[in-house]
This record gives C-alpha cells, sequence and structure tokens, in this order.
C-alpha cells in the first residue's frame, strides 16, 4: 500500500525533468486530543464488549459453583452410594438416584433409537432427494418442530399421544413383542414408552438439522465423482455423503442423546412418576430431570433438597460431557464451512 | 443417459428405490406429528379463546370462566425483565466473539456459549432458586425472569455474531479507512448493517425462552392471583399451562389449549420473522 505501481507515463524518466512538487496538504487540524478521547473511548468500548462475553462464563461458573455449594451436604452424606442406591424415601431421609438415572438413560436411547432413522431419513431427503422447490418447505417445517414449547409437547402427549399408544399401539406391541418382556403389563398410556415418543419427536429437529448441516459440508465434486462412477443415487449417498459425514452424524445423535437426557417438562407429564425400575416400557418410570421438577418446592429438609440438587449436577455435568463431544464431532466436519449456529 | 448395455442390477435399482421411498417416508413421519400437534391445538384451542380468558383471572375450582390474563401479563414482564438482561449482553458478547475473533478468549467464549445452550433448563432453575430465591428467603417473578434472561444470552450472543459475521469485511475496512474509530464503525456500520438478522436472531431467543417452563417451576412459581409485583411469586403462560393439563378438571384442560395457542400463535410469528429476515440475507449474497 505504501508504494502504488508507477503510472506508465512515467516509464521515461528523462523526460520528466522533476517530480511533481508534492501537493500541499489540505490544511486540516488533527487535533491529538480527539484522536487521545477516540482511542480511549475505542479501549472502553472493547473491554465493555469483553465484559458482556466474560459474563457468559461468569453464568456457567456461577451455575456450578451454586449447585457444587447446595448439594454438599447430600455429596457428604452419601457418597458414591447416591449413586448405587436404589431407594427414594424423602420421609426416612434415605435417598438413591438409581431410578431416575435408569428413567433418563432408557427414556433418552428410546428416543434416539427412534429419531435417529428419521432424523437422518429427514435430512437426506431434503439434501439429496427431494425436488428444490420444497426444500425450503420442509426445513422451514421441520425448524418450527423445534420452536413448540417443550410443555405444549406434554399437553398433546397427555391427551392425543397417551391414549393412541394406549388404544391402538400397546396391545399390537404386547401380542407381538410380549415374549421379549419389554412390552407387557398393563397399558396405561402413560409410561416410559409414552416419554420416549415424544422425546424423539422433540429431539427429531435438532438431529436433523445438523446431519443436514454436516452433509451440506461434503464438497460437491465428492458426490460427482461417485455419480460419475455410475453409482445409483443410493450409492452415492452411502459411499459420497455418509461415509464423509459420518462423524457429524454421529455428533448430531449426541447432541440429540443430550437434548434428551436434559428435558424435563413433556418427560415429566406423561412418563407417570414412579421412582420404580421396571423391565416393562409399558410401566412407569421417573427421570433426573421431572423428580426436581416435581419435588423440588416440596422439599422441605435440608438433605432432601441438597439432594435433588446433587442430581440436578449429576445431570448438568453428563449434558456438559455429552454436549462437549458432539460439538467436537460436528466442528471436525463442518471446520472451514461457514458455521451456523443452532438455536 | 444410460445406455441399455449398462444395466443397473435389479438389486441396485430396488435399493435406490427403496432409498428414495423411505426417505420421502422419513419426512412425511416427522411432519405428520408437527400437523397432528397444530390441528390439535387449533381445534380444541380456538374454541376456548374469548374475551374472559384474555381478560380475566383464574376462576376458583369448579367454577365455569376465568381466565388466564394474569399469566399473560407475568410472562410479559418476566420476558421483559430477561430481555432486558439477555439483549445486551448477549448482543455485547456476540460482538465481542465477532470483531475480535482472533484472540484465544473469543474461541473460549464462543465453546461455552454452546455449551451454556446445552444446560438442560431445570438446572438453570435450581440455580436461580438457590442464587436468588435461597437469599431472598421468597418466589418471585424477578427470579423468573432473571433464570429466562440467563437463557437468553448464549443464543443472542451465537446469532449475533453469526450475522455480523455475514456483513462484507470491505465495509468495516472502508469505516476504518474513513478514520471511525473502531466502536462507531463496529455500532454504527457493522452492527447497523446486521441489524435486521440480529433483531430476529433475538425474537428467536424470546420466543424460545417465551416457551419455558421449568426454570420457573422453582422462581417464579405462579400464582392465580393478579401479581403485578416482581417481588412476589408470578403466574406465566407456560406454568399456567402445566398446571392446568396435569390437573384433573375438564374446565381447566379446556383452558390449557387455549393458553397453548395463545402461546404457540406468538412463538409461530416470532419463528416465521426470522425465518424470512434471514432467508433474505443469504439472497442478497452478503460476502
Amino acid at each position: 500500500m505504501t508504494h502504488a505501481p508507477a503510472p506508465a507515463w512515467t516509464a521515461h524518466p528523462s523526460r520528466m525533468p522533476e517530480p511533481a512538487a508534492p501537493v500541499p496538504e489540505p490544511k486540516r487540524k488533527i487535533k491529538l486530543g480527539s484522536v487521545r478521547a477516540a482511542i480511549a473511548v475505542d479501549k472502553v468500548f472493547a473491554a465493555t464488549v469483553l465484559a458482556c462475553a466474560a459474563s457468559i462464563l461468569g453464568i456457567l461458573g456461577l451455575i456450578v459453583y451454586e449447585l457444587a455449594v447446595r448439594s454438599k451436604l447430600s455429596v457428604q452424606e452419601f457418597g458414591l452410594k447416591f449413586f448405587t442406591g436404589s431407594h427414594w424415601d424423602p420421609v426416612s431421609g434415605l435417598f438413591g438416584a438409581v431410578p431416575f438415572i435408569y428413567g433418563t438413560l432408557v427414556s433418552s436411547f428410546l428416543a434416539v433409537l427412534l429419531a435417529v432413522p428419521l432424523a437422518v431419513g429427514v435430512a437426506v431427503f431434503v439434501t439429496e432427494v427431494c425436488p428444490r422447490s420444497l426444500r425450503g418447505a420442509i426445513s422451514f417445517l421441520v425448524e418450527l418442530l423445534a420452536a413448540i414449547p417443550s410443555v405444549i409437547y406434554g399437553l398433546w402427549a397427555i391427551f392425543v399421544l397417551a391414549p393412541l399408544l394406549r388404544d391402538h399401539v400397546q396391545p399390537l406391541l404386547a401380542t407381538y413383542l410380549g415374549w421379549t418382556g419389554l412390552f407387557s403389563g398393563p397399558a396405561y398410556g402413560l409410561g416410559m414408552l409414552a416419554a420416549g415418543v415424544i422425546l424423539a419427536i422433540m429431539i427429531v429437529p435438532i438431529i436433523c438439522s445438523i446431519t443436514r448441516e454436516v452433509m451440506l459440508a461434503v464438497p460437491q465434486n465428492q458426490r460427482e465423482a461417485v455419480l460419475a462412477l455410475g453409482a445409483t443415487r443410493w450409492e452415492m449417498v452411502r459411499m459420497g455423503v455418509l461415509r464423509n459425514a459420518r462423524a457429524g452424524v454421529l455428533g448430531a445423535v449426541i447432541l440429540g442423546l443430550g437434548r434428551a437426557i436434559g428435558e424435563t417438562m413433556a418427560v415429566t407429564m406423561v412418563i407417570g412418576n414412579r421412582p420404580e425400575i421396571a423391565k416393562s416400557l409399558f410401566a412407569p418410570g421417573y427421570t433426573m430431570a421431572s423428580v426436581i421438577a416435581n419435588e423440588f418446592s416440596e422439599a422441605t429438609d435440608d438433605l432432601y433438597l441438597s439432594a435433588l440438587v446433587e442430581i440436578g449436577l449429576a445431570l448438568m455435568i453428563v449434558t456438559l460431557i455429552v454436549n462437549t463431544c458432539a460439538r467436537l464431532l460436528v466442528w471436525s466436519i463442518t471446520r472451514g464451512t461457514p458455521a451456523r449456529a443452532h438455536a | 443417459m444410460r445406455s441399455k448395455d449398462l444395466k443397473l442390477s435389479w438389486f441396485r435399482r430396488i435399493a435406490n428405490w427403496m432409498f428414495v421411498g423411505l426417505s420421502a417416508t422419513a419426512a412425511i413421519a416427522v411432519l405428520a406429528p408437527l400437523l397432528a400437534i397444530f390441528g390439535y391445538l387449533v381445534y380444541k384451542g380456538v374454541g376456548s379463546i374469548n374475551m374472559d380468558f384474555l381478560t380475566h383471572v383464574p376462576a376458583p375450582v369448579g367454577e365455569p370462566g376465568g381466565g388466564m390474563a394474569n399469566a399473560i401479563v407475568g410472562s410479559g414482564m418476566m420476558l421483559l425483565l430477561a430481555s432486558a438482561i439477555g439483549v445486551p449482553l448477549g448482543i455485547g458478547a456476540g460482538i465481542y466473539v465477532s470483531e475480535y475473533r482472533r484472540s484465544r478468549f473469543a474461541h473460549l467464549v464462543r465453546f461455552i456459549a454452546d455449551v451454556l445452550n446445552g444446560v438442560p433448563s431445570i438446572v438453570v432453575g435450581i440455580a436461580v432458586y438457590a442464587l436468588i430465591v435461597l437469599r431472598q428467603g421468597h418466589f418471585s417473578g424477578f427470579a423468573g425472569g432473571m433464570a429466562l434472561g440467563i437463557m437468553m444470552i448464549p443464543t443472542i450472543a451465537r446469532t449475533t455474531e453469526e450475522m455480523l459475521l455475514m456483513v462484507p469485511h470491505s465495509i468495516r475496512e472502508a469505516a476504518l479507512g474513513l478514520g471511525i474509530p473502531q466502536w462507531r464503525s463496529t455500532l454504527a456500520i457493522t452492527l447497523r448493517t446486521a441489524l435486521p438478522g440480529v433483531i430476529t436472531g433475538v425474537m428467536l431467543a424470546f420466543a424460545r425462552v417465551a416457551g419455558e417452563t421449568a426454570p420457573l417451576l422453582f422462581t417464579a412459581l405462579g400464582n392465580q392471583f393478579w401479581s403485578r409485583d416482581l417481588n412476589q411469586p408470578m403466574a406465566a403462560l407456560p406454568l399456567q399451562i402445566y398446571t392446568y393439563a396435569i390437573s384433573p378438571y375438564d374446565e381447566w384442560h379446556r383452558q390449557a389449549w387455549a393458553g397453548a395457542l395463545v402461546l404457540i400463535v406468538l412463538i409461530v410469528i416470532a419463528v416465521a420473522v426470522m425465518r424470512y429476515v434471514t432467508s433474505r440475507g443469504r439472497m442478497a449474497g452478503a460476502h
């Protein structure tokens, strides 16, 4: 920038006796004071936005700190037994979190099992199969699914999904798959199965949108190369796209799992809320998030409250680990392409 | 075009058709619940919304009538408070992460914002309970607003960053080249250019927390009366829907559907606007 290329007419320096006298600078006084002021304001501005950014770290730190402090009583009282005991009896001061951990794991994995084929299917459909004109519409509708509040899913699940499961789905499952032991016992509608299904519906959008993004990050010439070798569309998707994007798809699935683990309201409304471990998916269960939602404001003594906070702390640590793994996997694929935050 | 000599084996042909069919089925299977939920909301909700619903407080159990006016107002107040906390902090953090993106700290903040986005909302509720409710000694709308505000910050920060990055770099350089100091260039040029996107990001975050129930359960708690005091327990629309949905009364179920319809209409409007504006930004090819 300092030396502009010489114009063509200076090619014959002999004809140019003297370099033109420098054009006098327009007389404009730059006040040093105002420059200093501007720099000072700049610094204040940088510090302000830095403080805003730091607040995000502060909030996370504060959440972790508060949970750690408030759960100390329970941690000291029960230690590791908290996570191995299966009796939850607030009246006699006995707290074991196993039924909740079991409920959270089973309902989340059930949800992932149901949601992944659907979500990946939709992502493939939108990016590779469907006509271009439908793309926007379908992805808009899937995003809309993500915008529905949890409590509305719960409302719908209580009054529509649970009766549907009770009257039509559960009898069928009991007849044909009852021998597995997973689908036996009285069909209430409400229970582990309903929780898994509603969770599946809720996590489809996040898995779908991230899978789509990861698939879009696969270079177009990969697809063209595979097609040029004579592959069908399915083979192109399988070999050219999914194989390249698999780490990211896995990340999307894990992110969905994280969402399912932390989901509270819809699950609380349909899972039945009974701290028992039953093999049958028809039976009611309880999750870590829903026990907090149900019992927190009723917990009167300190130990009870502390036990609930400890469940919250465990929930948070698990989701932190799960989300971090997922983000790293997704990032490993989309790195280099402009990222879109997924709200 | 394939010539006849290059016939596909029947197996590959069938596999391909199955693939197309299955992916289309998946799309239908995912959109079906969406339609079912919206259909039910409208079907059940429209009949129950009337002036009473929008202007009255809940009637005592067993009495017909009553509405959710207190919950609508309560939600509004807490969301205002949440926005007052979440919007400036979120936008500020977004500016930092986008405009000072070289720094190592910006990477960390971006990562932590993603992490915070993934923290279950009920955990935020517990933290705010411990932080405010326990210290104050009572539930309050203020605590509810804080919880919602905390949840808004990371979302707004991330969308703001994204929108600012869509502003061409040359505009920033032009501003700086004119001798405009960094802060003015950022606020008056970059942020201004990205403003539609930033605003819709804010609306999206707003819509998300507007439907949150879990963080309000033991911060705002909810009540059945008029409450305009942020220092007292306060009703909120999602809380009220929850309470009514798990109650055994038909009248309350009806009102839960009406409340859900009101809530979803507000949210869908916000999301649709956001979608419209961001797609326009993309089409303008800001790069």
